[in-house]
């Protein structure tokens, strides 16, 4: 009953006429903000910050609109991810493996609107975990120590071999550059620079959004300029759109369980949205097995990550708000933004606060359904952006990557770095080596590297400590077995498929 | 087609004007991603110095991360030396790295402090659960154990975070300070989890990072390090009143391009001061646990000065640089 009043509060503030506008206005810029390379959700979320300052908000209006951005930002990353085999931003990194395929296949309209409907399943379930369980949930936090993260990451990185279908040491050898990146940098451990050459523009280390616009966007002038403008994989046709009913329906489960997968990882403040798309993608792919087709353009391809990507960004907001610690980059913007209008997130912004937070809740659950009008009937409006030819395309898409990037900290150096990153980019693609390997690596080993380094500190050295809580044991046995099982079950599953077939 | 093109164009022309800076309006740079300390000053101060009428245009804030505020700093320094329109944020751990010569040769003389306006203070936290009563009960322990006791705190190895807890337990006669275990993490809160967690012993950290936990009772603060007990936390116990005399606040202030004129230089000031006296400041400060601490022009350069040399001459005693 107090879950109905306290929605109540909510919606009395989400539905009055003004915050229901700035929620669609905020939806709407979030999806193309989503849909640009280079322009993440985070840049997004904090180039509109000022916007909020100069409109006078109050705390809920500016909250409203800031976090309709940040959903339709996760929303409007698929698109350019399909269309495009560009991510929109790091999240959607996973739905090109199978949304692009499915798109050059002619279901590019199909891919559209089921990854929308993923999408929309994806974060009204986890809006409705975080409404329900988002006290209870933040206790989960206290349980995850540096031993129990680096098992976690070990996990993802143990499923990874097995992501590019045509030739797993291509994989294994794009992961360790990935994870070879990832190390330049001021070690946390000691202070000390690395692999930085006395730069100090690397003593961060080499920001992931740089290195995927540089390998996907950057790369793919690139081979648009060596074919002279002919053969470009770029500017997939959208014909009509139709919803695929039976494709939505054959993914239900698919979008549940990834939904389930997505909002844990998201819950949980060291991994957030991409290890939630990335784990989501590989937990299906396992179940469909080689008979899936996973990588191959298949819609459960397509439904699971984007499910599992919008279930994390909900889920990031449980620690955010419960604990004020930032499950991913954008939460953290979003945290700025509270501290600015001086709402101190935490372990007492729920009884505190009760009118932000529900009023978040609220307003939360009403974007989820204007994003999901926009994404699917009016999906063709946000393609037209992107569906002009190539010559025309392609300088828009560099200058907006020039635009965003530079916009990340404001020095040319990482202009340069992006592309370098193209320059590899290029190159990989024409030895056949997925990029996708490598953008993980740099995204997920430095949390990793850290993870384990502090789990020997507390350890002073001994490597036991990592095997010493109930979560960790079930992390590694799930990890071994996610790397092992499929040398194995190869060889047994393949027989069978034969004479079914 | 060509609507299409005008359509990209227009999108693409709208985006990058919101990332790049209006003409004339100020500039507040933040030396880190949005989300921290950096970023809450330069949002805050920038709002109010608007709000106020400080300033004729919304003050636009500017990530710049990199190099823990090293990137930032050279920035200015070699690139908007005489930009008037400029304001850093800066704070105690600007000079701590200062001190440390942690960017990269670069000098505390090579900008102009210009002020602060409030001040973070230092905590030792503990999880409610703890057996640690006192802060005393924590260095006895250390002394005992002296790698059994491990703390978490929101920056770097050798940052300010890490400081604190080694200067106490000099100051308590611990020889070894550096057998103490400390872990950085991704700021206070995270820190917090840890130790609540029970993965580490004590939190080092600022008050405005635990005010949230303090109130739900997650945790217990054993020594808050000021001069005095801090106005609205009057039941935590300094560090001094303890028998172990250390002071270390965290200071928010801004600091200016050095060649800019003595009037653009003393206008910052001005309106410094302006935001320091207004209520709304007051209010952003009880919110977020800050304690009043107004510095501004001239003071303030003495006092990054000497707080300068006092972190150097610690950082060399504990070995944090040679």
């Amino acid at each position: 009953m107090e879950l109905l009043s306290n929605l109540a509060i909510g919606f009395d503030i989400a539905l009055s006429p003004y915050t229901l506008m700035l929620a669609v206005i905020g939806c709407f810029i979030g999806t193309i903000i989503g849909a640009l390379p280079g322009l993440g959700p985070s840049n997004g979320v904090a180039i509109l910050i000022p916007l909020t300052f100069t409109m006078g908000l109050d705390a809920t209006s500016a909250l409203v609109l800031m976090t309709s951005v940040y959903y339709g930002a996760m929303y409007g990353g698929r698109i350019s991810s399909i269309l495009l085999n560009i991510p929109g931003d790091e999240p959607a990194l996973m739905t090109t493996l199978d949304g692009y395929p499915m798109a050059k296949a002619g279901r590019a309209g199909d891919a559209l609107v089921l990854s929308g409907v993923a999408s929309f399943v994806g974060a009204f379930l986890a809006t409705i975990g975080l409404m329900l369980l988002a006290p209870l949930l933040a206790r989960v936090a206290f349980l995850f120590g540096p031993a129990e993260y680096f098992a976690l990451y070990l996990l993802a990185f143990a499923t990874l071999g097995g992501m590019a279908s045509n030739n797993q040491a291509k994989a294994a050898i794009a992961s360790c550059i990935g994870l070879g990146i990832s190390m330049i940098g001021v070690d946390n451990n000691s202070g000390l620079p690395r692999l930085t050459g006395g730069n100090m523009h690397l003593f961060d280390g080499i920001d992931f959004l740089v290195a995927i616009v540089g390998l996907f966007a950057i790369a793919e002038v690139f081979f648009f300029i060596e074919s002279h403008g002919k053969n470009t994989s770029i500017g997939v046709k959208l014909e009509k759109v139709t919803i695929p009913v039976k494709d939505i329906i054959g993914s239900g489960w698919t979008m549940l369980r990834s939904s389930i997968v997505g909002f844990i990882a998201g819950v949980l403040p060291g991994a957030g949205a991409s290890l939630g798309s990335f784990l989501a993608y590989m937990s299906e792919k396992s179940i469909a097995g080689e008979k899936g087709g996973f990588g191959t353009g298949v819609p459960k391809g397509v439904a699971a990550p984007e499910a599992g990507n919008n279930a994390a960004a909900g889920g990031a907001l449980v620690p955010m708000l419960t604990l004020g610690v930032p499950g991913s980059g954008t939460t953290a913007v979003l945290l700025a933004l509270l501290m600015t209008l001086n709402i101190t997130p935490g372990p007492m912004l729920f009884t505190e606060r009760p009118e932000v937070v529900w009023g978040l809740i609220a307003s939360l659950l009403i974007a989820n359904f204007v994003l999901l009008l926009m994404n699917v009937p009016m999906v063709k409006i946000f393609v037209k952006i992107l569906s002009v030819p190539p010559w025309v395309l392609l300088p828009g898409v560099t200058m907006i990557s020039f635009v965003g990037i530079y916009s990340l900290s404001g020095s040319y150096f990482d202009l340069l770095l992006m592309v370098a990153f193209g320059v590899l980019g290029y190159v990989l693609r024409k030895l056949d080596v997925p990029t996708v390997p490598v953008i993980l690596g740099i995204l997920l080993g430095g949390h990793m590297e850290d993870a384990l380094r502090r789990a020997m500190v507390l350890s002073s050295g001994d490597w036991t400590f990592l095997f010493s809580s109930g979560i960790s044991i079930t992390l590694w046995i799930i990890a071994v077995a996610g790397f092992v099982a499929p040398m194995f079950l190869r060889n047994v599953l393949k027989k069978p498929q034969r004479i079914t077939d | 087609m060509t609507k299409r093109l005008f359509k990209a164009l227009a999108t693409s022309a709208v985006l990058g004007l919101g990332a790049t800076t209006a003409a004339t309006a100020a500039e507040c740079i933040a030396p880190a991603n949005p989300g921290g300390g950096w970023d809450f000053t330069c949002r805050q101060i920038g709002k109010i110095m608007y709000d106020i009428g400080a300033v004729d245009k919304p003050v636009q804030v500017t990530n710049m991360a990199g190099a823990g505020g090293g990137l930032a700093f050279t920035h200015v320094v070699s690139e908007r030396g005489d930009d008037a329109d400029l304001i850093i944020a800066a704070s105690s751990a600007t000079s701590t790295r200062l001190a440390q010569n942690a960017y990269a040769g670069m000098t505390a003389d090579q900008v102009r402090f210009v002020g602060a306006i409030g001040a973070d203070p230092g905590v030792i936290v503990v999880a409610a659960d703890s057996p640690y009563q006192s802060l005393n009960d924590l260095v006895e322990d250390v002394k005992a154990n002296p790698g059994e006791v491990a703390f978490a705190g929101g920056s770097a190895v050798g940052g300010f975070d890490h400081l604190k807890p080694l200067m106490i337990l000099q100051r308590a006669g611990v020889t070894d300070v550096t057998a103490v275990k400390y872990i950085g993490v991704d700021g206070g809160a995270d820190a917090i989890t840890q130790t609540v967690g029970g993965f580490t012993q004590a939190m080092t950290g600022d008050m405005s990072e635990i005010v949230g936990f303090l109130k739900s009772g997650d945790v217990r603060a054993i020594a808050v390090l000021t001069e005095e007990r801090v106005p609205g936390f009057e039941d935590i116990p300094t560090a001094k009143e303890q028998g172990i005399d250390v002071v270390a606040v965290n200071w928010r202030g801004l600091y200016v391009p050095k060649d800019i004129s003595d009037d653009d230089f003393n206008m910052w000031a001005e309106r410094l001061q302006k935001v320091a006296d207004s209520d709304e400041w007051k209010e952003a400060m009880a919110a977020n646990g800050l304690a009043p601490f107004t510095k501004v022009g001239a003071d303030f350069q003495t006092y990054v000065d000497s707080v300068v040399a006092e972190i150097r001459a610690l950082s060399k005693e504990i070995g944090v640089i040679q």
